[in-house]
C-alpha cells in the first residue's frame, strides 16, 4: 500500500519536474509575445542554446557552486543573444505589415542550428549530473532523483520571482500594462524600445535557463529546438497567452498528464495532451488564465487590403505568358531544371493554399504541413496497402487532407489570431508524431518508399506536365473560389466578425469550410510531392515544412495574390542552390534575415509598389 | 419570421402619407415641433395585439457593473422607438443582447412571438432583425457596393456557393439600396476610405438588404452634420412607414430624437427611468435630472 502511494507520489513529482523546462520556456515566449506581439519561433533555439552553453560552462567551472553558476550564466548569455537578435533584426521590422517578424525569427532558427553544429558538433551531448544532487531520495519506498526536486524548486522560485517582478516593480507593471493595452503604454510616454528589449532579454533568459537546467536530465542535442516548440505552444495556448500563472498551470497539467497518462495507456500521452487541449479550448477559448485577443491584432496589421478586382489585362497576359513559358520549358531545360521546376510548382500550390487561409481567410496556420504531409501520406498509404494507381491516389490525397483539416479546423476556428495559429502548429505536431511513432503502418522514420507515378506519367516529361498543370489548376481553383460568393463570405468574416454575424453569416462554419478547402489543396500538393520523389517521410509533416510554406507566403507578401508564387519560386530556388553547401542553414538563415531587413514590406510588396502600376494594379486611394 | 410586408402595406401606406406630409414641412423649429410630434403619438384607437418586439426583465452585468438592469419594453411595427441615456447607460449593451451578440444574465426577448435569447446573431438576422453599429462595422477590403452585395448574398443563401463572381451578383439590388441611402455615386470606392457619416449610410443599406422587420440603429447619425442627421432620420422614418417595419435607435442629438421618435425610453446606469411619448419624457423631472449639466443635450 505504502509502495503504491509512494509510486504515485514519485510519478506526480516526476511530472512536476518535467514541467519546469516547459514552464520556463513558455513563460518566456508569453512575455515576449505580450509586450512585442512577436511570436518568437526562435524560442526553442534559445532553449537549445541554453543547454549547449551550460554544457560548456559547467565543463570549465566545475563543482556544485560552479554548476549552478554555469546554469545561471547560460541563462544570462542566452538573454544577451536574445537582445542582440532584437536589436539587430526585429527592431527593424516591428512596423512591417502582417507577421513578417516570423520570417526573421525563422532565419534566426536556421542560423542558430548551424552555429550550434559548428561549435558543439553533431553528436548528442550527455548532461553532467549536478554535483551534490546525483543521488535519489526514498519517498515511501520509491526512489526519486534528487535533481527532480531541484527542478521543482527552480520552477517555483522562478514563478515567485516573476510574480514579484510583475507586481512589485515599475518595470514589471509596465510590462503588464503593455501586455494588456499597447496603446496605453504609448500614451504613457514610456520608452517603448527599452521595454521591448527588456522583454526580449527576460524571455530569452528564461528559455536559456530552462535549457540549461534540464541538461542533467535531457542533455543537449540539435533537435531540441523544434522538439520543445510544439509542447510550448500547447502550454501557452492552454494557459493563456501573456499569463505567467497560466503558463505554470498548463505546464504542470500537461506534464502530469504525461506522467500519469503513460501508466494508463502507454503511447497515449500525445492523445491525452491533445484531448486536454481540446477540452480546455472548447470551454475557455483564451486559455485557462488568458484574456481574449483584441481583434485585428494578427494578420491584419497595416493598411487594409484594396478590394479584389479581376486581374487587369496586362497581369492576365503576364500570367498566360508564364504558363506558356512553363509549358515550353522542357524544350530548353535539362533534367535538373525540370526537377526543380516541378518542386517549385508543387511548393507554389502549397504556399498558395496557405495564403488562401491566412491572407483572405485571416486564419494564420503555423502547421499547414499537417495537410501537405497528410495528403502525401494518404496517397502513399493508399498505394502501399491498396495498390491503388496514381490517379486515384492523387484524388485521395486532397480528400483525406480535407477531412483532416475539417477535424483540426473544427477546433481551430473557435480561436482567432495567434491562438489559432499556435493550435494549428500543435495539431500538426500531433500528426507528425503519429506518422513518426506508428512505425508498423507508416514506416516511422524510414518513411514509405517506392511510390511511383503510373506508367504514362513515369517519364520525366510527362510527370513534369502533370505536376505543373495540376499545380497551376490548384492555384487557379483557389483564385476562382476567392472570387466566388464563398470566398467573399470568407473574406467578410476576416474583415469583420460582428458585421458578418449580423448579416447572417455563420462565421465559424464559413471559416471552417474555408480552412478545409485550403487543407485539401495543400493535400493535393502533398500528393504530387510523393509521386515526384517516390517516397514520403515524416519530415513532410514537420514544423520546418510548415515554416517553409509560411516563409514563402510571408516573403512574397500576404496582401498580394502573386505573393505566394513569388515566395515559392524565390525560396525553393534559394534552398536548392544553397542546400548542397555544408552550412547551408547558416547561409539560408542569414539570407532570409537580410531579405527581411532589406524589404520590410515583403518582396511582393516591394515589387508591387515598383512594377504594379505598369501591370495596371490599382493601389489604394489615399 | 413574419413576412408581413404585404399584409401591413395598407396601414403602412397610410402612415407613409402622413410622414410624407411631415417631411414636406421642412425644417422644424423647436416651437413647431410640439404639434408635429403630437400627431405621431401613436394610434390610440387600435385594438391590442402581439407586439413585434417584447423585451422583458433584461439584465446583464459586466463584473460588478450592471450594464442593463431589468429593462422591459415593447415595440410595434411602424414605430420609431428611441433609446436614450448618457454614455455608458447600457444602450449598446441592450442592442448587443437583442441581436444575439451578448447573452443576457436574465430576461426574455420575444420577436414576432419567438424567443431570441439563446439564438446566435446570424440566426436572429435571418428572422428579420437588421443592425447598424455605433462603431461602424463594414468590410474595409470591399467596395461599398460589395458590402451591400455581401448581405444580399447571405439573404439569398448563396454563402457557400462557388458559382460565379460574387462582385457581379445582386449588383442592381445593391445599387438600388445604395441609391436609397444616397451612396450610389460612391459604390465603387473601398469602404476603408469613406468618411464616417458615409459609412453609417452604407451600414443602413446593408441592414436593409434582407428586408428586416426590425431595425436596430446604434447612433446612426454619429459623425454627420446636423443637416445630414435630419436627412438620414427622415429617410429612416420614410422606410419605416413604407415597409411598415419597426426601428429601435439610440441617438445623442435630442433634436433628432424628439423630432423623429414615436416613443422614448430613457436609460440611466442600466435602469429604465422613463418610458413614454416624447412630450411626457421631455417633462419628466428624473430625465431632466440625468441630463442636467450635459451641454450637448438640449432638452428644453
Ligand atoms: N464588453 C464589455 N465588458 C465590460 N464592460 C462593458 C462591456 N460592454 C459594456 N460595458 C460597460 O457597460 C456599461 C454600458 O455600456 P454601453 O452599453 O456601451 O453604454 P452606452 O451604449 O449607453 O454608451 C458601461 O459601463 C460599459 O463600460
Ligand atoms: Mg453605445
Amino acid at each position: 500500500m505504502g509502495g503504491d502511494l509512494g509510486f504515485y507520489l514519485v510519478q506526480a513529482l516526476t511530472g512536476l519536474s518535467s514541467a519546469s523546462a516547459l514552464f520556463l520556456v513558455a513563460s518566456g515566449l508569453s512575455i515576449i509575445f505580450g509586450v512585442t506581439r512577436v511570436v518568437n519561433f526562435a524560442h526553442g533555439s534559445f532553449y537549445m542554446l541554453g543547454a549547449y552553453i551550460a554544457y560548456t560552462l559547467i565543463g570549465h567551472l566545475g563543482g556544485a557552486l560552479g554548476f549552478w553558476v554555469a546554469v545561471l550564466l547560460a541563462g544570462v548569455a542566452v538573454g544577451i543573444i536574445g537582445v542582440v537578435v532584437e536589436l539587430l533584426i526585429l527592431r527593424r521590422v516591428y512596423q512591417a505589415p502582417e507577421l513578417f517578424q516570423l520570417v526573421a525569427t525563422f532565419g534566426v532558427i536556421l542560423v542558430i542550428q548551424d552555429l550550434a553544429l559548428l561549435v558543439w558538433g553533431a553528436e548528442d551531448l550527455f548532461g553532467p549530473a549536478a554535483p551534490g544532487l546525483e543521488g535519489t531520495v526514498n519517498l515511501l519506498g520509491t526512489r526519486l532523483p534528487e535533481y527532480d526536486l531541484a527542478l521543482i524548486a527552480l520552477s517555483l522560485f522562478v514563478l515567485g520571482a516573476l510574480w514579484l517582478l510583475f507586481q512589485r516593480t515599475r518595470w514589471g507593471t509596465l510590462v503588464r500594462a503593455a501586455t494588456e493595452d499597447r496603446e496605453m503604454v504609448g500614451a504613457l510616454g514610456v520608452n517603448q524600445a527599452w521595454l521591448f528589449t527588456g522583454a526580449f532579454f527576460l524571455g530569452s533568459m528564461l528559455a536559456g535557463l530552462g535549457g540549461a537546467a534540464q541538461l542533467p536530465k535531457g542533455g543537449a542535442d540539435l533537435l531540441m529546438d523544434f522538439n520543445i516548440l510544439a509542447a510550448v505552444f500547447v502550454v501557452v495556448v492552454v494557459g493563456g497567452m501573456g499569463s505567467i500563472a497560466g503558463a505554470f498551470l498548463a505546464a504542470v497539467l500537461i506534464s502530469e498528464l504525461g506522467a500519469f497518462g503513460i501508466l494508463l495507456i502507454p503511447q497515449s500521452t500525445l492523445v491525452l495532451m491533445f484531448a486536454v487541449m481540446a477540452v480546455v479550448l472548447i470551454f475557455r477559448p483564451w486559455g485557462l488564465l488568458g484574456r481574449p485577443e483584441a481583434p485585428g491584432q494578427h494578420g491584419q496589421a497595416g493598411p487594409p487590403e484594396p478590394p479584389l478586382r479581376p486581374p487587369p489585362p496586362r497581369l492576365r497576359a503576364a500570367g498566360l505568358l508564364l504558363l506558356a513559358a512553363l509549358l515550353a520549358l522542357p524544350a530548353f531545360a535539362d533534367d535538373f531544371t525540370l526537377v526543380l521546376a516541378v518542386e517549385i510548382a508543387i511548393m507554389a500550390l502549397f504556399a498558395a493554399s496557405l495564403h488562401f487561409a491566412m491572407g483572405p481567410g485571416g486564419m494564420v496556420s503555423f502547421g499547414h504541413a499537417a495537410f501537405f504531409g497528410g495528403g502525401a501520406y494518404a496517397a502513399a498509404l493508399l498505394v502501399k496497402y491498396a495498390g491503388s494507381p496514381m490517379e486515384v491516389a492523387l484524388l485521395f490525397a486532397p480528400a483525406m487532407a480535407g477531412v483532416l483539416a475539417l477535424v483540426f479546423g473544427w477546433f481551430c476556428v473557435r480561436l482567432t489570431g495567434v491562438y489559432l495559429a499556435m493550435l494549428t502548429l500543435a495539431f500538426a505536431q500531433v500528426g507528425w508524431s503519429i506518422v513518426f511513432q506508428w512505425g508498423e503502418v507508416t514506416g516511422g522514420d524510414d518513411g514509405i518508399l517506392g511510390i511511383w507515378p503510373s506508367e504514362w506519367a513515369s517519364d520525366r516529361l510527362a510527370f513534369y506536365y502533370l505536376s505543373v498543370l495540376a499545380s497551376a489548376g490548384g492555384i487557379l481553383a483557389l483564385q476562382y473560389v476567392l472570387h466566388s460568393p464563398f470566398g467573399y463570405a470568407m473574406r467578410a468574416c476576416r474583415d469583420s466578425v460582428v458585421r458578418s454575424a449580423s448579416i447572417g453569416i455563420d462565421v465559424q462554419r464559413q471559416q471552417w469550410l474555408a480552412f478545409a478547402f485550403s487543407g485539401a489543396l495543400a493535400g493535393l500538393a502533398g500528393g504530387l510531392f510523393v509521386f515526384s520523389k517516390g517516397s514520403v517521410f515524416p519530415d513532410e509533416m514537420s514544423i520546418p515544412r510548415s515554416f517553409d510554406a509560411l516563409i514563402m507566403v510571408l516573403l512574397g507578401g500576404v496582401k498580394t495574390l502573386l505573393g505566394p508564387i513569388a515566395g515559392a519560386v524565390t525560396f525553393t530556388w534559394l534552398q536548392d542552390e544553397i542546400s548542397r553547401l555544408e552550412y547551408w542553414r547558416l547561409i539560408l538563415g542569414a539570407l532570409i534575415i537580410a531579405i527581411v531587413v532589406a524589404f520590410p514590406q515583403g518582396v511582393a510588396g516591394f515589387l508591387r509598389a515598383r512594377a504594379g502600376p505598369w501591370f495596371g494594379i490599382r493601389e489604394m486611394e489615399a | 419570421m413574419t413576412p408581413a410586408n404585404g399584409a401591413g402595406a395598407d396601414r403602412g401606406d397610410g402612415r407613409g402619407d402622413g410622414r410624407g406630409a411631415g417631411r414636406g414641412t421642412g425644417r422644424i423649429g423647436g416651437a413647431a415641433a410640439g404639434p408635429e410630434l403630437d400627431g405621431r403619438a401613436g394610434p390610440p384607437g387600435e385594438p391590442p395585439r402581439v407586439p413585434l418586439l417584447e423585451v422583458r426583465g433584461l439584465c446583464r452585468a459586466f463584473g460588478g457593473v450592471r450594464a442593463v438592469d431589468d429593462v422591459s419594453f415593447t415595440l410595434d411595427r411602424g414605430r420609431l422607438l428611441a433609446l436614450i441615456g448618457p454614455n455608458g447607460a447600457g444602450k449598446t449593451t441592450c442592442f448587443n443582447i437583442i441581436n444575439g451578440q451578448l447573452a443576457p444574465d436574465r430576461g426574455s426577448i420575444r420577436f414576432g412571438g419567438r424567443e431570441l435569447v439563446g439564438l446566435a446573431p446570424h440566426r436572429i438576422w435571418r428572422l428579420g432583425v437588421g443592425r447598424t453599429f455605433q462603431i461602424t462595422a463594414t468590410y474595409p477590403s470591399m467596395t461599398v457596393c460589395e458590402n451591400v452585395q455581401m448581405a444580399l448574398l447571405s439573404h439569398h443563401r448563396r454563402l457557400l456557393s462557388l458559382r460565379g463572381r460574387a462582385s457581379a451578383q445582386y449588383r442592381d439590388e445593391a445599387l438600388a439600396l445604395l441609391e436609397r441611402v444616397g451612396m450610389a455615386e460612391q459604390e465603387d470606392r473601398p469602404c476603408s476610405v469613406l468618411a464616417y457619416g458615409d459609412l453609417k449610410r452604407v451600414e443602413l443599406a446593408v441592414a436593409l438588404a434582407n428586408a428586416p422587420s426590425l431595425l436596430l440603429m446604434d447612433e446612426p447619425t454619429a459623425g454627420m452634420s446636423p443637416g445630414e442627421r435630419i436627412e438620414l432620420m427622415q429617410l429612416t422614418a420614410g422606410i419605416v412607414a413604407e415597409r411598415n417595419i419597426a426601428v429601435l435607435f439610440t441617438e445623442h442629438d435630442m433634436d433628432v430624437v424628439f423630432r423623429h421618435a414615436d416613443h422614448i425610453l430613457v436609460l440611466d446606469r442600466g435602469r429604465l427611468i422613463a418610458d413614454g411619448a416624447p412630450e411626457a419624457v421631455r417633462a419628466n423631472p428624473r430625465v431632466r435630472a440625468v441630463y442636467l449639466g450635459s451641454e450637448d443635450v438640449a432638452l428644453a
